[in-house]
């Protein structure tokens, strides 16, 4: 009928444009999981006795997990049953074992960072930012060592920080996550292959953005990276991730675990550009994206913010929540969701508040398109001691076409009475009279499109990065894409 | 050639008839207002000429600038120059009015296969048309038409008309909701840009607008039917008596 309904069709029909997969070889062990598996891990990497002993803890109690039937069931999300003995639980790209130098690393990985974007080569870099690049289960490549080392800062793969740096480690790793937290943090506690680490001592501001790229390649592998960042006191630290996969037809699980300390005085931000293969449009495959990631304001002042562009995945179950511990601490966070096709997302925060006079503010904008199911989920706790606490909530939903749906589900907890709450909360949808404004303006139907979704995001866009506030509004638009009939 | 010819055009919305059949011929170099009561079909002519799909076309023709106007979409027709002052300006949350502005600017550009202009230039242009309409600089940074009082919106629309200069201006109620100075400042602004390659249709109910911006040729739609077409003193004549006055002579007449 009318072209601006035609639009709306042609949304549900992007592209993936990062699906390619990468032919190199490849060292993965039997699927299946049981302790000789965890055992073989931690013997690949060469680990320390402690992580050894902290896996199996992990591994054996998520046993009890899965003979209760405990993997949540919660979110508003359908998925059939995932077979965790048919998943493989290691797979590296073949490479001599110990890279000193960029140009070790097998120049077919190269090529496939250069050809999403994310060159590795440091004189190619984007001034300013450092990256960690993990390819399936392993880190290739860490960026910008050097300079960074100059400042104190730690900046490498997760299996170096056990190696080099394991008092570091072992001090922080649980602290924020433990492994008995819940189904998929535990699983990932026991076969977690690498991830990023950043330390940030005492007084430094981290000079350049950190960065993480993660890329799934190998087929019939789960990915179960792992990052721990610690900003000591009075400093602070900006970092970014970033994910893209192969299509394929089979799902692929990642359940990835993040903490973040940060004592007094300091600060992180972390923010993140999903972008997971998400299925094709009739639902086909597609990453499961079940992520723990959660940060404590341990020390006064201090404060974390969350920010993340959640494009991609068929389905994602993530709330990158604070605890606000230290008195007078911040914590913040930001979501763009976009679910288009047959994607859903369960998404949100938890801000907890126990310090005096803590603070936090959400701002979740959901984009529902095609089939697409958008769920935010939040909780503010506000606990007995924490005089003077505030909340500010701002949950809004943009629903593209009439097949998709957008929910929301706040839940507020206060016990002390001295606490300010606001909420706000709008559902709209891209209006005919929106679109057929621009496009009397000259604006092709799908630009009309992307200019007010856009528009929609920017308060969350304005925390980002600036090189990626442009990535993301671009990738908006791509997920948006259909030519116009 | 006329810049827009219309011929026997009949529209309808959910099943009933809105346009029974309206014929006009406007030429570049020449300003047309229609006028007529709440209801007769000026706000569908408006938007049907701007493409807007709602609108089922049953019968007739629009030739614009020599090219089938109905088969163009609504961008399309902006491109070759058809811009149309809405009645109720929509708001775009988010984005600012000087990026929407060039974004539309540049993508009329681009369909003419000119370049694309940046900030660098754009913003000189844009500030001497802001000052020709007396808006505060602030209007520009601000999302499109978020939080704009009624008047702010219907200048917004002509600032719009200024800078993406088009060779037919279509003025929807653009008077409705703007006090005497404000109505002179549109009618300024849109004076300015009367030339001899630009045509405007000034839809409007009200007399009051035909005194600042005064037309060549007035019609009266009435029920769907362009009734009558005068000069400027057939205005008067219908601020005098009222529209009353020729539905009864056309029910004699028919
Ligand atoms: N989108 C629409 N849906 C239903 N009815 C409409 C629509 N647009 C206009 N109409 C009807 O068409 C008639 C003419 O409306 P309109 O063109 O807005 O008149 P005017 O601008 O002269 O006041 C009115 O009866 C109005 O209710
Ligand atoms: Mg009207």
């Amino acid at each position: 009928m009318s072209s601006n309904t035609d639009t709306i069709r042609e949304l549900a029909q992007q592209e993936y444009k990062w699906g390619f997969v990468t032919d190199i070889g490849e060292d993965r062990i039997p699927k299946g999981l049981n302790e000789d598996i965890i055992r073989l891990i931690s013997t690949k990497k060469n680990e320390p006795e402690f992580m050894l002993e902290w896996r199996l803890k992990a591994f054996r109690h998520w046993l009890t997990l899965e003979q209760k039937q405990a993997e949540p069931k919660w979110a508003n999300i359908k998925y059939g049953p995932i077979d965790y003995q048919s998943i493989a639980y290691y797979s590296a790209p073949k490479q001599k074992p110990n890279i000193t130098s960029l140009d070790q690393i097998d120049p077919e990985i190269l090529r496939t960072y250069e050809k999403l974007g994310i060159p590795l080569l440091e004189q190619k870099m984007l001034a300013g930012v450092a990256v960690d690049a993990v390819f399936d289960s392993v880190s290739v490549a860490t960026t910008f060592k050097g300079k960074l080392a100059e400042v104190g800062v730690i900046f490498c793969s997760f299996s170096e920080a056990v190696q080099k740096h394991p008092d570091l480690v072992k001090k922080y790793l649980g602290s924020v996550v433990p492994y008995t937290d819940n189904f998929f943090a535990t699983l990932n506690a026991a076969v977690f292959t690498d991830g990023s680490f950043v330390y940030v001592p005492k007084g430094v501001r981290c000079p350049m953005e950190l960065s993480t790229y993660f890329r799934i390649n190998a087929a019939e592998t789960g990915q179960f990276e792992r990052t721990l960042i610690v900003a000591d006191e009075g400093a602070s630290v900006s970092y970014l991730e970033g994910c893209t996969a192969p299509i394929r037809d089979e799902n692929q699980l990642h359940a990835a675990v993040v903490e973040l300390i940060a004592l007094d005085d300091a600060q992180i931000k972390y923010s993140t550009v999903q972008n997971w293969y998400p299925g094709d449009k009739n639902g086909k495959g597609g990453i499961y994206n079940f992520v723990t990631k959660r940060g404590a304001c341990r020390g006064k002042n201090s404060k974390i913010s969350w920010t993340q562009v959640e494009t991609g995945s068929a389905i994602t179950w993530k709330y990158p929540s604070c605890i606000l511990q230290g008195d007078n601490s911040v914590g913040e966070f930001y979501s763009v969701a976009l679910t288009n096709n047959y994607q859903q997302a369960d998404t949100g925060t938890k801000m907890i508040h126990i310090g005096k006079n803590t603070r936090s503010t959400i701002v979740a904008k959901g984009i529902s398109a095609g089939h697409g199911q958008n769920t935010y989920r939040g909780q503010v706790k506000i606990m007995k001691d924490a005089t003077g606490a505030r909340n500010y909530t701002q949950c809004d939903s943009l629903l593209i076409g009439d097949q998709c749906g957008a929910h929301t589900f706040p839940y507020i907890e206060v016990k002390n009475s001295t606490a300010h709450m606001e909420h706000e909360a709008s559902t709209s949808k891209i209006g005919e009279d929106q679109l057929f404004y621009l496009r009397q303006r000259g604006l092709k139907a799908e630009d009309a499109v992307s200019m007010i979704v856009n528009g929609f995001c920017k308060r969350v866009f304005r925390e980002l990065p600036m090189e990626f506030a442009v990535e993301a509004q671009k990738l908006l638009s791509v997920s948006l894409e259909g030519s116009v009939g | 050639m006329s810049l827009l010819e219309i011929t026997n055009l009949h529209v309808r919305v959910e099943d009933r008839e809105i346009l029974k059949g309206v014929n006009l011929k406007v030429d570049a170099g020449q300003v047309h207002s229609i006028m007529g009561p709440n209801g007769s079909g000026k706000s569908t002519l408006a938007q049907v000429l701007a493409r807007r799909e709602a609108y089922n076309v049953t019968a007739g023709e629009i030739l614009f600038n020599g090219k089938d106007l109905l088969a163009m979409k609504p961008e399309e027709a902006a491109c070759e120059g058809l811009f149309l002052a809405f009645q109720y300006p929509v708001e775009i949350p988010g984005i600012s009015n000087a990026y929407f502005l060039r974004s539309a600017l540049n993508a009329i550009r681009k369909y003419r296969g000119q370049d694309e202009m940046d900030a660098m230039d754009f913003l000189p242009k844009l500030r001497e048309k802001l000052k020709l309409l007396q808006m505060d600089e602030k209007l520009l940074n601000r999302s499109v038409n978020e939080a704009f009082s009624g008047g702010e919106k219907k200048r917004n629309e002509i600032l719009q008309m200024a800078v993406l200069e088009p060779k037919l201006a279509i003025l929807d109620e653009t008077d409705s909701g703007l006090d005497i100075d404000a109505l002179r400042i549109v009618a300024e602004g849109v004076n300015a840009m009367r030339s001899p390659e630009r045509a405007m249709l000034v839809v409007t109910h009200y007399q009051r607008l035909l005194n600042y911006i005064v037309p060549d040729y007035v019609h009266v739609l009435v029920d769907g039917r362009i009734v009558r077409t005068g000069d400027k003193k057939l205005a008067f004549e219908l601020e005098e008596k009222g529209y009353d006055w020729i539905i009864k002579e056309e029910a004699v007449t028919a």
